[in-house]
């Protein structure tokens, strides 16, 4: 307790009860302010210093951790690189569907466990399971079920349904497939990566519009039955704008963090067989090339088009569904 | 009329009633709805608990069988073998996989991350949610702004850093990330229990001659105890099942994995080690998170979702 005590004997001295409590508040917060200040925002500015560096990983023990001389060749390195466009349109992809199925399931899951039932507290607990299991465990687990010699879903196909060979669902790029006499090529690899995402991250959306529906005043249901809504219809004009607020702000959240997933592609894939996703470049260029300065590029030009995102959405979505972030 | 032909008209009725009821949009739907339900519920449980059957299974089957038979969802008792939890958890000198010292490893990182994240955070709550000072605002923004903030983006500079102070490879590197990067959330799980405390019992401690941090000590930290434990719980979690931060630092210093870290070593070098008992690893890496789990469910929903119910 010797910050409680320095605190006191100043306060002593201060004027006001408001001074002294605005004091005592930035003393309880500067541990914490410090430490984010040392590990997160200093961090980043130093990303940003050093993407208009050059500096490779071997050469930091010599020239230091602020490279040299002002460039903008890293920027112009990952911009014209090939494989670039085909990792923004990858990762854009992953993010727009795996953001939507995943708020699509979780809507779906909350809607199925709102009224009580007998053993709805289970079946709610067992749907929470992928989100809090460790994504290594859980990837290894896809992995092995995927997989075209040992997996079960292989298994199933071919013994089962029929296919007439395995599907490499992991290491295949695309596929041919026929629909109505014309040929569609059918991302294997990604629809894979893109399900899995939504698997996973589809009870942190069912939570929370979980909460929300139990919020909703039951005599507003009652109300629009009286006056003889279906229950179709009370579902979309009655619940449904009720959390229109909730799923925009998941939207929001798993946008972000879809955007820049790194570890679900990189344990399933490692970002072959066009998953390749701009955070497994990032993560690429800094291990595999170790080159910090086009690593801090490619993960400022991440991040710019995230904000940008974002911007764009609180530009012309966010009044009109009124989202309180 | 008597009474009780009155009684039968008037059942007849309502159930003529009924009858003609019972073709209503809204019945036809309610039925669909019902049955959707239940076709829901068998779907989600099914697709959300097999993996995790799956990979039990898997783990106590001989890889042989599994070669022959991939399809097979039962194991016969007689060909049950726990050999590959054998093989996995004894060390490396042993002929194993070294497991149980990953084990150690990720619940010394694990424990020590709780236990920092919360010291940091509980003063820094506290004040967020109950003092009115100066920049509150801001500061509640910056700490959303970093719990949002991507994890790969802190990748590159922590990674360059710790390697120059040559902490990468080392436990202490892995533990500092790790409470620094749980404070926001932690901050912001305890901030709205704060703030659920009735302030009209910090009051009457001011008025027995507390201050601030002897309120916090006597009356807030106590009341939030639940909290506190559930979100420290929230944190070992974060901290045991965290992946990339431990594959940037540790990758090369094999005795200091986690487990996390050392079962996607393993998973990717299966061409000598089965399958089945890379299973078992998982098996281990996932218990311990399903047991934490299942203990402090609803304290932990309650906690993650605050504030969700007000849209």
């Amino acid at each position: 307790m010797t910050a409680a005590g320095g605190a006191r004997g100043k306060g002593y001295r201060a004027t006001t009860l408001e001074q002294k409590e605005g004091r005592a508040g930035l003393l309880l917060l500067s541990p914490t302010l410090v430490v984010v200040l040392a590990v997160v925002v200093i961090p980043i500015a130093w990303t940003i210093f050093i993407a208009f560096r050059d500096l490779r990983l071997r050469d930091i023990r010599e020239v230091g951790v602020f490279g040299s001389g002002f460039t903008l060749e890293n920027f112009v390195g990952v911009l014209s690189s090939r494989g670039f466009t085909d990792a923004l349109v990858t990762t854009i992809v992953y993010s727009v569907v795996g953001t939507t199925l995943a708020i699509g399931l979780g809507l779906a899951a909350a809607l199925i466990v709102r009224a009580p039932f007998r053993g709805r507290t289970l079946v709610r607990a067992s749907m929470l399971l992928p989100y809090v299991s460790p994504v290594v465990a859980v990837a290894f687990v896809w992995s092995v079920m995927l997989d075209p010699n040992l997996g079960i879903v292989n298994a199933f196909g071919t013994d089962v349904l029929g296919w007439e060979r395995p599907i490499p669902f992991l290491s295949q790029r695309s596929a041919e497939l026929s629909v109505l006499g014309f040929d569609l090529g059918i991302p294997t690899a990604l629809i894979s990566v893109i399900v899995f995402q939504a698997w996973r991250y589809f009870p942190f959306a069912f939570l929370f519009i979980l909460a929300r529906l139990q919020a909703v005043p039951a005599d507003l249901d009652e109300a629009a039955r009286v006056d003889g809504a279906s229950a179709l219809q009370r579902f979309r004009y009655v619940l449904l704008p009720q959390l229109s607020g909730v799923i925009a702000l998941l939207a929001v959240l798993r946008f972000i963090w879809t955007f820049n997933e790194f570890d679900d592609i990189y344990l399933l894939t490692g970002g072959a067989a066009g998953t390749e996703v701009l955070s497994i470049g990032v993560f690429n260029r800094l291990t595999g090339r170790g080159d910090i300065g086009s690593a801090a590029a490619l993960s400022l030009i991440l991040a710019a088009l995230l904000a940008i995102f974002l911007l764009l959405y609180f530009r012309f979505f966010a009044r009109r569904s009124d989202t309180s972030l | 009329m008597t009474q009780a032909a009155e009684v039968g008209t008037a059942l007849k009725a309502s159930a003529r009633e009924k009858r003609r009821s019972r073709w209503t949009r809204d019945r036809i739907e309610s039925r669909i709805f019902t049955v959707l339900k239940w076709v829901g519920v068998v779907f989600f449980v099914v697709v959300t608990v097999f993996p995790f059957l799956y990979m039990l299974l898997l783990s106590v089957r001989p890889i042989a069988d599994l070669a022959r038979d991939p399809g097979a969802l039962f194991v016969s008792p007689e060909r049950l073998t726990l050999g590959t939890y054998d093989e996995v958890l004894r060390s490396v000198a042993e002929g194993g996989q070294g497991f149980l010292s990953f084990l150690q490893n990720s619940f010394i990182i694990a424990a020590v991350a709780v236990v920092a994240s919360l010291l940091l955070a509980i003063p820094g709550a506290y004040a967020i949610s109950r003092i009115k000072f100066f920049g509150r605002r801001q500061v509640n923004f910056m700490f959303l702004a970093v719990y949002l903030f991507p994890a790969i983006l802190l990748a590159i500079p922590l990674f360059v850093f710790f390697t120059r102070i040559g902490l990468r490879g080392s436990l202490l590197g892995l533990m500092i990330v790790y409470a620094s990067q749980t404070v926001p959330v932690t901050i912001h799980m305890l901030r709205s229990y704060f703030e659920t405390i009735p302030e009209a019992l910090e009051e009457s401690a001011k008025i027995e001659g507390c201050n601030r941090f002897q309120v916090m000590r006597y009356v807030s930290i106590p009341l939030a105890l639940p909290a506190i434990m559930s979100t420290g719980l929230f944190v070992f979690m974060i901290a045991w099942n965290e992946f990339l931060f431990a594959l940037l630092f540790l990758a090369d210093k094999r005795e200091n994995w986690t487990v996390s870290l050392g079962l996607s070593q393993l998973a990717s070098s299966t061409i000598e080690v089965p399958t089945t008992v890379v299973m078992a690893g998982a098996v281990i890496l996932t218990v311990p998170i399903i047991v934490l789990f299942f203990l402090t469910e609803r304290l932990l929903v309650e906690g993650l979702t605050a504030g969700a119910e007000k849209g």
